[in-house]
């Protein structure tokens, strides 16, 4: 079998036990189709780059799959019905995801900040591109 | 003598050997230093990745742009 990486964005306004209900009723129309969840994240309450249908913040979540063609089809149908889904993205991968994600390392790292007492805030406001190593070649023009 | 630095030595590729973080639609982080401050990619011949990495860190850029982790544009 196949294995796939989705992320879906769920509505804002839905509360975090619906959005385990609705992982739940992607894994059992996943499971009847051949095919299973290797991993569940839950990357939580998010602000989105831009917004999505009028929403400004939604929930993200991430499942690794390993399963068939089909079941993958199946549930992006599915998904694609479902009001509460805002945008999913399923990828296929050559070999799945193990232990926790870029963005969880990210978060686990920020709430290790706040917790010594550096705001967040101040984070966001200084832009991340400002601080890297972009500085562009000089060199003779060309 | 002091020639004026005209011949800079070329910034090697940030992914190609040595210290290798993985290009990742998710690593929203590394991501975000090849953008602009308007939100557009940075060009290869500013941040010296390798044309192999760039066609990655483009994809993956875009990836996350779709999912609203990053922004199309910047006003």
């Amino acid at each position: 079998m196949a294995y796939y990486e989705t992320v879906f964005i769920a509505r804002q306004d839905i509360l975090t036990p619906q959005v385990d209900a609705l992982i739940e009723t992607f894994e059992k129309i996943l499971k009847s189709h051949g095919g299973q969840i290797t991993k569940k994240e839950q990357w939580g309450l998010r602000t989105l780059a831009y917004k999505i249908k009028k929403n400004r913040k939604g929930h993200y979540v991430l499942i690794n799959i390993d399963g068939t063609p089909e079941a993958i089809h199946e549930m992006e149908k599915q998904m694609r019905l479902h009001e509460d889904i805002l945008r999913f993205l399923t990828i296929k991968v050559e070999a799945l995801e193990e232990g926790p994600s870029f963005m969880m390392q990210n978060k686990d790292r920020d709430e290790k900040f706040t917790r010594q007492g550096r705001s967040t805030n101040e984070k966001q406001t200084t832009h991340p591109s400002s601080n890297s190593s972009l500085e562009p070649i000089e060199g003779k023009p060309e | 003598m002091n020639r004026p630095n005209f011949f800079r030595r070329r910034k090697t590729c940030p992914f190609v050997g040595g210290a290798e973080a993985s290009i990742d639609y998710k690593n929203v982080k590394l991501l975000n230093r090849y953008i602009s401050e308007r939100g557009k990619i940075v060009p290869s011949r500013i941040t010296a990745v390798s044309g192999k990495k760039q066609r990655e860190l483009s994809r993956a850029i875009k990836r996350a742009r779709f999912l609203a982790l990053l922004p199309y544009a910047v006003k």
